[in-house]
């Protein structure tokens, strides 16, 4: 026993991939700067960076999809490599699990899982005995157990990420790189993988873990590297990290957020629910929404929150329960009428998704307002037009060289204002912001927090869903706790430390 | 969710047969005759054949609507050798439209890989570009004259049987044909590597190329497995006819695609089987059949096989949306109540 634990052990110490000197430049820009990097068997280790800093672009070069300037080393299993291609870093035993898992959803689970013998392996013929007894041994191996015979497009996003990883195993994976492997999934999905992860970890397996959620990183990796504009910040042990170092580190900024406490208790209701049901999404919710106030709701996908929302902008109606907007009563019946409320709703994903990016902020900007904008002989006066979002421009701080500019041209953050302007402009008194900040670098949720509050401040109120519990804790001023569809807490975002709302949420 | 989708596809359509042959029997009791049913076989073993190719690209992701234009200019080149030469060997006749069929496929892979445009797009354009050529230099001329043994072949059946007013009739040689390429195809779709992959690239294509498979070779087997498939097809058209006439088979692309699509092949690929594609291709036969039992007009056949087509489209299409739907409610489920 102690035999077989010792030598597990020593294995998972050896160096597995080590890249130094590592540079590369596209163009004028500099996407690596003499970065060097290094994994262990047996390691879990987690690659962290804003958008930009260059993390695909030294995890395209560990797999030999881009090669790096010259003065750069690669070793892999100890043996220097010089010219890696891809085909080379699969047999090296370095493979990728995609964010889109890259599966093949028509083929059954054997065969997605075994497909490396239509590269190598089969001469003439397909060995179907020999793909079950492949898939089946590595299941057990992994301790994993999914029907064989199924296709794989009707498992569970998380059952098809097994396949996925199971694969890699299968085609002799040394080290499995996974890209934003749990931006899918929900809480127990997660907590799935990571039990899996550490499975794979004391088989010897080196995990690259890349992720944009701090949280996920700190519980799951032993060592953390962080990039900066393409240059590497330094390699962390994780038990010396917690989330704000780690922020840090990344930005190079501390985290300047912070949310005034003030009282809305005397500020007049705009919106009140009562018992809102709807079967088999959400029963039973009630809340009350003062002006100026931030409401977060924080519960995982799949509590119905989403349903809720939409029910609230009459995308969804509800069967039961009462919906009042500044008193007048609402029954979800259609959008149209939700928006001659004065409610907006911002869905997730929309907020890239919302914007041209080819087009002018300019552009951008009029669209959900052009009406306003018509002259007397229905035509557009484009000097009003400039005119008017130049003025948006200005009120929401939004940073660009120009109207006139591509919205593409502006940081990430100042892109994120152009959508929330946008339907700003239409004149919501309550907006709804689904996951705002879903897949997006610390700097810019924090402009976004900033045009929340700045918002609120004029009048607004707003409805936060979310699934980050720092998140909630930092914008709101209450917090509303969803699970299994239905509120199971309600308290004040002042009154509970962040562990506690971590704990209740995920428990 | 116990029975597989395509499972499910050929048992609905191994039932509709069933009802509409039962139906068009007591319309007319000539249909359910063992010569009605070789004769249907007989006739349709060019559709048949060519849905088999049409299957297998389609499960790759792509289309092909140039084959008819392959198979005519196939037949005719050799149609134009046979009858110059007169040689009196049918093994040569069926050697010679094979290789044209394959390097016309070819032609539409390369261009399909190559240029990355839309298969549908690249295919009416070889269609119209082959079929015109053609028609520029044979301005249409027919071809009837052929061979003695080319003729006699079109009568060689399996086995002969004595029909009531001692007519003879029996399996066509044709049917035959069919039947073998059929098993080819199902043996090339399960048990060869090719085959697999082709399924893979229909199912995905990123993840292909992700895996390393070459997606040229695969792209251009495809291609050039109709283009063989439709250069026999040919063959065994003129074989039919006893005549090769230039706008013989070209507008026939849509009864083919139908028989593939509601066989349970899929415009999005990655799916489809040779014994769906078999019934559809039997379900197209029996209703162009019937309504010629029923003396129907021809102008009916259009309507009919239109409304056919936007039907299984549209079935497939709603099985899709199920599915979905079903996924989604699993994953909300897990969490909620």
């Amino acid at each position: 026993m102690t035999n077989v634990e010792e030598k597990q052990f020593t294995l998972s110490g050896e160096p597995f991939l080590q890249l130094r000197h590592v540079s590369k430049r596209f163009g004028g820009v500099q996407a690596l700067e003499n970065v060097d990097f290094e994994i262990l068997l047996g390691e879990v280790h987690a690659l962290v960076g804003e958008n930009g800093s260059g993390k695909s672009t030294l995890v395209k070069i560990a797999t030999g999809v881009l090669q790096p300037e010259t003065g750069a080393e690669i070793i892999i299993g100890g043996k220097k490599v010089t010219f890696l291609t891809p085909f080379e870093a699969h047999h090296l035993g370095i493979h990728v699990v995609h964010q889109d898992l890259s599966l093949f959803p028509n083929l059954s689970v054997a065969e997605n899982i075994a497909s490396h013998f239509y590269l190598e392996g089969f001469r003439s013929f397909v060995d179907w005995r020999k793909i079950w007894e492949r898939s089946t041994e590595v299941m057990e191996k992994l301790g994993v157990s999914l029907p064989l015979d199924v296709e794989v497009r009707k498992l569970p996003i998380a059952d098809q990420q097994l396949v996925a990883i199971c694969r890699a195993i299968a085609g002799y994976a040394r080290l499995i790189i996974l890209d934003e492997p749990t931006s899918s999934l929900t809480w127990k999905e997660v907590n799935r993988l990571f039990t899996f992860i550490r499975g794979l970890k004391e088989q010897g397996i080196a995990i690259l873990f890349i992720s944009h959620r701090l949280d996920e990183v700190l519980e799951i990796s032993d060592r953390v590297t962080v990039l900066r504009d393409g240059k590497k910040v330094g390699t962390f042990p994780t038990r010396e990290l917690d989330q704000s170092k780690l922020s840090f580190l990344m930005t190079g900024k501390k985290l300047a957020f912070t949310r005034d406490t003030r009282m809305h208790k005397v500020a007049p209701e705009v919106l009140r629910v009562e018992n809102l049901s709807r079967t088999n999404q959400y029963r039973d919710i009630s809340f009350s929404l003062r002006k100026g106030e931030i409401l977060g709701i924080i519960g995982p996908r799949g509590s119905g929150r989403t349903e809720m929302a939409l029910s609230l902008f009459g995308l969804n109606p509800p069967d039961g329960g009462k919906i009042y907007v500044e008193g007048k009563e609402f029954r979800g019946e259609s959008v149209q009428r939700a928006i001659s409320l004065g409610i907006g709703y911002v869905p997730e994903n929309r907020l890239l998704q919302g914007l041209v990016l080819d087009q002018s902020v300019e552009n951008n900007l009029v669209i959900t307002v052009l009406k306003k904008l018509l002259e007397k002989g229905r035509l557009l006066d484009p000097r009003r037009k400039q005119e008017f979002a130049r003025q948006t421009v200005k009120d929401f701080g939004i940073k660009a060289s120009d109207v006139e500019a591509p919205v593409r041209s502006l940081s990430g953050g100042n892109q994120q204002k152009v959508v929330l302007a946008k339907w700003i402009l239409t004149e919501p008194r309550i907006l709804i912001l689904d996951t705002p900040t879903h897949g997006v670098d610390i700097g810019a949720k924090e402009s976004i927090y900033q045009s929340m509050v700045e918002l609120t401040e004029k009048g607004l109120s707003i409805i936060l869903i979310s699934d980050e519990e720092q998140e909630v804790m930092m914008v709101s001023d209450r917090i509303l706790v969803m699970k299994g569809g239905k509120i199971v807490e309600e308290f004040d975002a002042r009154s509970m430390a962040e562990e506690d709302l971590r704990r209740k949420v995920r428990e | 969710m116990k029975f597989q989708m395509r499972r499910q596809t050929e048992l609905y359509l191994l039932a509709i047969v069933v009802v509409l042959s039962i139906f068009l029997t007591v319309m007319n009791p000539k249909f359910l005759t063992l010569e009605n049913l070789f004769d249907l076989l007989r006739n349709n073993s060019f559709l048949g054949i060519v849905a088999l190719g049409e299957l297998i690209v389609l499960i790759s992701g792509g289309i092909d609507v140039s084959f008819t234009a392959t198979a005519t200019v196939a037949q005719y080149i050799m149609g134009v050798i046979i009858s110059r030469t007169m040689v009196n060997s049918v093994l040569l006749a069926f050697l010679i439209p094979i290789p044209i069929g394959i390097a016309l496929g070819a032609i539409n892979g390369c261009l399909v890989y190559y240029t990355r445009v839309n298969p549908v797009i690249i295919t009416i354009s070889t269609l119209n570009f082959y079929y015109g050529v053609l028609m520029f230099i044979s301005k249409g001329t027919w071809i009837y004259k052929f061979p003695p043994t080319f003729r006699e072949f079109a009568k060689l059946k399996l086995f002969t049987l004595m029909s009531s007013k001692g007519v003879p009739f029996g399996v066509s040689i044709f049917t035959l044909f069919w039947v073998i390429l059929g098993i080819i195809t199902f043996f090339l779709l399960k048990y060869l590597p090719i085959g697999r992959k082709i399924y893979a690239v229909g199912g995905n294509l990123e993840a292909a190329r992700r895996a390393g498979f070459n997606i040229f070779r695969i792209q251009l087997f495809v291609y050039c497995y109709i283009g063989l498939l439709a250069g026999v097809a040919g063959f065994v058209h003129a074989e039919l006819n006893q005549m090769i006439q230039p706008n013989a088979i070209v507008g026939m692309e849509l009864d083919v695609i139908a028989a593939a699509i509601l066989g349970g092949a899929s415009v999005f690929g990655g799916v489809g089987t040779v014994g769906g594609t078999f019934l559809g291709v039997l379900l197209i036969a029996i209703v162009k059949n019937g309504l010629i039992l029923m003396k129907a007009s021809a102008y009916w056949h259009e309507v009919i096989m239109g409304s056919i087509i936007v039907l299984a489209a549209s079935i497939s299409a709603y099985q899709r949306k199920l599915q979905i739907r079903r996924e989604k409610g699993r994953f909300v489920e897990e969490q909620l109540f």
